[in-house]
C-alpha cells in the first residue's frame, strides 16, 4: 500500500501542537481472543454516546483463537460512511499489528504498543511510538484481562478525552459482575491515562477531538437493521444456518421473536432453511432466511419453486468472498449475478441492495410487502462491509413502514361448485392473482412446481403454459419501489457518473467531494433495485455523462455488465473492480477516477 | 362433519393400475374423515415420485414441492398455523435418499405433523433405479449387476435419533393403515409411518405376494409392547425390518411447539403484524 503522499489526507499534525481535529481514525490490534473486539467496542460506544458518528470495520479471520485481527473506527463530529484512508492512533498487542497496520499511520500518528512485546518502530515511519505497560498496569492493578483498558485509558491521554466518559459503558459491560469489577476496570483505565499523561512531551501532538452534538444515536451493524426491518414488518418465523457474515441476523431474531409468539428455527441446512420459510410463507405467516454465498448456492432450487408457485419469499445474502468457501471473512460483492439469475428456468424475481444501514432497515421491511403483493422471491442483497461495519445511525422511523399483503383473500369466500379448486393462479391483467392460505375456506387449490393451470392443477398444454409464464413475468413489469436509485446528481452534464451499490457508497461519496474539489463535476448514483433493473431511473444519468465509472467489489464487473445489457453506452463505462478481500478507500476511488481523465 | 368422500377431488391419478400408492391415498382420506377434519384443515405436502403427486389428489390444501423437501415445508406451515393438520407425503428416494438429511432432523425436531413414507424399494417416477431401500442384490437399470450397498432400514434408523412414533403399514391393510395414521396425526409430535407400496411397473420382487409372505403383524407377535424402545429395535432385528403396526410410541416427549419458549397459542398466522412504536422504542434503545 503507498498511502503517503499521493493520497488525500485529513490532518497532519505539526509536532508539539494541540490540534483541533474533526475526525479520528483508531484502531486497536492483536491476535484473535485477546479481547480486541471489545475494546474497540467500549471505545466505540462511549464516543458514540457523546454524539460522535463512529464507523467501525473489523479485519478477521475465520478462526476463533490466534491470527492478526483489528478493529478500525472512525470517529466524526458529521456522518462517515466508509472506512478512513489513513490513521491517527494505533493500539497495538503485538509486534505483527504495528507490522501489518503501520503504513496507514499519516506523519503526525501515534503508535501506542504494550511494553511487554518490547515493541519495535519500523524504520519508515514518522509517526511516533509509545511502548506503554499495558499488560504490567493491568497485572498490578489485578489481572492482565484489564490491559485492553489500560489502552483505552492512554489512547484518552492522547485525545485529552475525559475518562468519565468511559464509566456508564464499563458499568453495563461489567455491572454484573459487582461494582469492584467497575471500579477495578475504571481504575484500569485511570491508570493508562495518568502514565500517558506523564509520559507526554511537546513531542506528542494531543489530538483534541471537537465537541459532538451530544445526540444518542444507534450504534448498529447492517445485520441488526436488517433484523430490524424484518421485525418491524412483522415477520414472525426464520428458518436458517449459520454462516459469516449472515449469523447476527439469526442470532438477533432468537433473542426477539418469542416476545411477539414467533421463532427461528435453525435447521440442517440452507435447503431445509429455504423451504421452511417457503412451507411457513405458503401458511401465511412473514417469514425470512438469510444466508451467505454458499447458502445461496444451496436455495437455488427452492428460489426456483417459490417463483413458479407464486409463494412469497424473502430471503437476504450477505455477500463474502467467493467462490466456494473463498474468503469467508472478507468483502465482496460477487454474487450479483448470481441472485438475479441463479435458478433453472426462468421466473420472476426482485433483487433489492440496500446502501446505508438505514437503507437495510426501510428494505428489509418493504422486501416483506413486495414479497406479497408480487408474490415471488425478493433477496435483499447486502454485503459484508455493510452487514458488519459497525456505524452510527440516524433514528429510524417504524411508522414510515408500511404494511401491504397484496391480493391475499381476507374476506369470506363463496362456496365453489362441485368441489372444483379455487383460482390460486387464475390469469389476471396485471398477472398478479389472488392468494388464500391454507385453513381458508373455499379456498382450496393445489400448488405445485410443475406447470399447472388457473386452479393449481398440473398442465403440460402449450397455450395455458404460455398464458401462465406471460402473467408470472407480467407482475414485475410496473414494480413500484420507492426509491430504485439513490442519487445525488448536481450536475446536467457531468464529466463524470460513479455508480455502485452495497457499502461501496460511503468511499464513492467521499471521493466524490475530494473530485469536486478538484474541479471535476461529479454525479453519483446507487443501485438500490438491482432487478429488475430501473433503466428508466438510469438511462438518462449515463446519456448526459462523459464518462461513466462503476466502482464494485468483484473481479468481473458484474454491475458495469448489467448496466451495458440495460442501458448500452458501453464505450463510456469503466468498470473498477477490486477483488482483494478488502473494502474500497475513498483515496482508491479518487485516484482511479482521476486517471480516467 | 365431513367423509372421507369431501377428501376426494376430481382429479384423475396417473399411477399405474395396480399401484400401492392408490390405497396409501383412499387411506390418507379415510384416517382425515375419521378424526373429524374439514378439508380446509388440511394440508398434505409431498415430494417428487409418484408417490409425490398424492397431494394432487386429495381435496384438501396440497402443496408439491421439490425432490426430498417436503418435511421442511411441512414444518414450515405447521409453524404458520399450529391449528392446521399436516401430512408430508413422499417415496422412499424422496425421503431416504436426497431427504434423508431432513427426515433424520424432522424426526429428531419432533414437530407435531405426520411423515407417510411410500416404501417400493425403487424409484419408480424415474423409471426404475435403484433406492436405498433395495436389497443387496437387487437388478435395476441402474445396477444391472446387482445393488452392493447396503439397504437402509427407516425403523430402526428413526428409534435411534429419537423418534416418538414409529410405524409401518402395508398398502393393502387398509384398516390398519387408516388406524396407524389416524394415531399419527393424533399424536403429539412427530409420526413417521413408512408404507410398503408396491411398484408393480418396475419392481418385480417386492411385490404384493412377497409382501404377504414376508411380513409379520405385531398385533401377532406376543406380549409386544409399543412403549418398550429397546423390544422395539430387537424385534424390528429378528424381523429384518419385515413388521407392520405400530413399532414404537413415547407419548411422554413434549412436541417441538410446546417445547419453545414464547411461540404463541394462537396461530402465528393470526398474529398482529405491526410493531407498536412502544416495542420498537425498546428494541432500539439497546443500541444506543
Ligand atoms: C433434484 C432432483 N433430482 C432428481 C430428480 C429426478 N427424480 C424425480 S423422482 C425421483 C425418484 C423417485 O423415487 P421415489 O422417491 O422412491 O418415488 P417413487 O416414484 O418411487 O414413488 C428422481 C430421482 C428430481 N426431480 N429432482
Ligand atoms: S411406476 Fe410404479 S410407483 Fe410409479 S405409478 Fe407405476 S406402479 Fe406406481
Ligand atoms: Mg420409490
Amino acid at each position: 500500500m503507498q498511502i503517503n503522499d499521493s493520497i488525500y489526507i485529513f490532518f497532519t499534525y505539526p509536532k508539539g501542537c494541540k490540534e483541533m481535529i474533526n475526525q479520528l481514525s483508531w484502531k486497536v490490534g492483536g491476535q484473535q481472543g485477546e479481547g480486541i473486539e471489545s475494546t474497540g467496542e467500549i471505545f466505540a460506544i462511549a464516543l458514540n454516546r457523546l454524539g460522535y458518528y463512529l464507523y467501525g470495520y473489523r479485519h478477521f479471520s475465520s478462526r476463533i483463537k490466534g491470527g492478526h485481527t483489528n478493529n478500525k473506527i472512525r470517529v466524526s463530529t458529521t456522518e462517515v460512511r466508509s472506512i478512513s484512508d489513513d490513521l491517527d492512533i494505533l493500539v497495538a498487542f503485538d509486534q505483527e499489528t504495528i507490522d501489518v497496520n503501520y503504513k496507514e499511520l499519516h506523519r503526525g500518528g501515534v503508535i501506542l504498543a504494550d511494553a511487554k512485546f518490547a515493541p519495535k518502530k519500523p524504520e519508515d515511519t514518522e509517526a511516533s511510538l509509545y511502548a506503554v505497560p499495558f499488560t504490567e498496569i493491568a497485572t498490578e492493578l489485578g489481572t492482565s484481562l484489564m490491559k485492553n483498558m489500560v489502552a483505552i485509558g492512554a489512547t484518552s491521554a492522547v485525545l485529552d478525552l475525559d475518562i468519565h466518559v468511559f464509566e456508564e459503558v464499563v458499568r453495563e459491560i461489567f455491572g454484573k459482575k459487582g461494582d469492584k469489577v467497575v471500579a477495578k476496570n475504571m481504575d484500569a483505565i485511570k491508570a493508562g491515562f495518568d502514565y500517558m499523561k506523564d509520559k507526554m512531551d511537546a513531542d506528542v501532538p494531543t489530538m483534541v477531538l471537537e465537541k459532538a452534538d451530544g445526540k444518542r444515536r444507534m450504534f448498529m451493524i447492517g445485520n441488526d437493521a436488517i433484523a430490524l426491518g424484518a421485525l418491524a414488518a412483522g415477520c414472525r418465523f426464520m428458518a436458517a444456518y449459520p454462516i459469516t457474515p449472515a449469523s447476527d441476523i439469526m442470532e438477533y431474531l432468537i433473542k426477539k421473536l418469542p416476545a411477539l409468539g414467533g421463532t427461528v428455527i435453525q435447521t440442517e441446512d440452507e435447503i431445509a432453511a429455504c423451504t421452511m420459510t417457503i412451507g411457513a410463507s405458503y401458511g401465511g405467516v412473514r417469514a425470512i432466511t438469510a444466508s451467505s454465498g454458499p447458502g445461496l448456492s444451496l436455495k437455488m432450487e427452492a428460489i426456483g419453486l417459490a417463483g413458479i408457485t407464486e409463494t412469497p419469499l424473502v430471503i437476504v445474502d450477505t455477500q463474502r468472498g467467493g467462490p466456494s468457501t473463498g474468503l469467508p471473512t472478507k468483502q465482496e460483492q460477487s454474487d450479483l449475478m448470481a441472485m438475479i439469475y441463479g435458478t433453472h428456468g426462468e421466473i420472476p424475481k426482485i433483487v433489492l441492495a440496500p446502501s446505508t444501514v438505514q437503507e437495510a432497515f426501510y428494505d428489509t421491511a418493504e422486501a416483506f410487502n413486495l414479497a406479497e403483493e408480487y408474490q415471488c422471491p425478493v433477496i435483499v442483497l447486502s454485503d459484508l462491509q455493510l452487514s458488519l461495519g459497525k456505524q452510527t445511525v440516524e433514528p429510524l422511523d417504524v411508522s414510515k413502514v408500511e404494511i401491504r399483503r397484496g391480493k391475499l383473500v381476507t374476506e369470506e369466500l363463496p362456496e365453489i361448485e362441485n368441489k372444483g379448486y379455487f383460482k390460486r393462479y387464475e390469469v389476471t391483467e396485471d398477472g398478479i392473482s389472488p392468494r388464500t392460505i391454507p385453513g381458508m375456506k373455499n379456498g382450496i387449490h393445489h400448488v405445485t412446481g410443475v406447470e399447472h393451470a388457473e386452479t393449481g392443477k398440473p398442465s403440460e398444454s402449450s397455450a395455458n403454459r404460455i398464458a401462465q409464464m406471460d402473467k408470472r413475468f407480467r407482475k414485475v413489469e410496473n414494480i413500484r419501489f420507492n426509491t430504485p436509485v439513490y442519487k445525488n446528481a448536481p450536475h446536467e452534464d457531468p464529466d463524470l457518473l460513479i455508480v455502485g451499490f452495497n457499502s461501496t457508497r460511503g468511499a464513492i461519496e467521499e471521493a466524490m467531494v475530494r473530485l469536486e474539489n478538484d474541479g471535476m463535476k461529479v454525479n453519483h448514483a446507487q443501485i438500490r433495485l438491482i432487478h429488475p433493473f430501473p433503466t428508466d431511473e438510469v438511462l438518462p444519468l449515463v446519456r448526459s455523462a462523459k464518462k461513466v465509472i462503476v466502482v464494485e467489489n468483484n473481479a468481473t464487473g458484474q454491475l458495469a455488465n448489467i448496466m451495458k445489457m440495460n442501458v448500452g453506452f458501453a464505450e463510456k463505462i469503466t468498470k473498477y473492480v477490486k477483488y482483494d478481500g478488502n473494502p474500497f478507500l475513498p483515496h482508491e476511488v479518487h485516484s482511479k477516477c482521476k486517471e480516467l481523465f | 362433519m365431513a367423509t372421507f368422500k369431501d377428501f376426494r377431488n376430481d382429479v384423475k391419478p396417473n399411477w399405474c393400475p395396480g399401484c400401492g400408492d392408490f390405497s396409501v391415498q383412499a387411506a390418507m382420506q379415510r384416517a382425515a374423515a375419521n378424526v373429524g377434519l374439514q378439508p380446509e384443515n388440511l394440508a398434505v405436502i409431498s415430494g417428487i415420485g409418484c408417490s409425490g403427486r398424492i397431494s394432487g389428489y386429495i381435496n384438501s390444501y396440497g402443496f408439491h414441492g421439490i425432490h426430498g423437501r417436503s418435511l421442511p415445508i411441512a414444518q414450515g406451515v405447521k409453524m404458520a398455523n399450529r391449528d392446521l393438520t399436516v401430512i408430508a407425503s413422499g417415496g422412499d428416494g424422496d425421503g431416504y435418499a436426497i431427504g434423508m438429511g431432513h427426515t433424520v432432523h424432522a424426526i429428531r425436531r419432533n414437530v407435531d405433523i405426520t411423515y407417510i413414507v411410500m416404501d417400493n424399494q425403487i424409484y419408480g417416477l424415474t423409471k426404475g433405479q435403484t433406492s436405498p431401500r433395495s436389497a443387496v442384490g437387487f437388478k435395476t437399470k441402474s445396477t444391472p449387476m446387482g445393488s452392493i450397498e447396503q439397504s437402509i432400514s427407516p425403523m430402526e434408523l428413526a428409534l435411534t435419533v429419537g423418534a416418538t412414533f414409529v410405524a409401518q403399514s402395508f398398502s393393502t391393510d387398509l384398516k390398519d393403515l387408516t388406524a396407524l395414521i389416524e394415531a399419527g396425526i393424533k399424536h403429539k409430535g412427530f409420526s413417521l409411518i413408512n408404507v410398503f407400496s408396491p411398484c408393480v411397473t418396475y419392481n418385480k420382487v417386492n411385490t404384493y405376494d412377497w409382501f404377504k409372505e414376508n411380513l409379520t403383524k405385531l398385533n401377532n407377535v406376543e406380549d409386544y409392547d409399543p412403549s418398550n424402545r429397546e423390544m422395539a429395535m430387537q424385534t424390528l432385528m429378528k424381523h429384518n425390518g419385515l413388521v407392520t403396526g405400530l413399532i414404537y410410541q413415547n407419548t411422554e416427549r413434549p412436541s417441538y411447539q410446546e417445547l419453545l419458549t414464547g411461540y404463541s397459542e394462537e396461530p402465528l398466522v393470526d398474529a398482529e403484524l405491526n410493531l407498536d412504536q412502544a416495542h420498537f422504542d425498546k428494541l432500539v434503545a439497546e443500541f444506543m
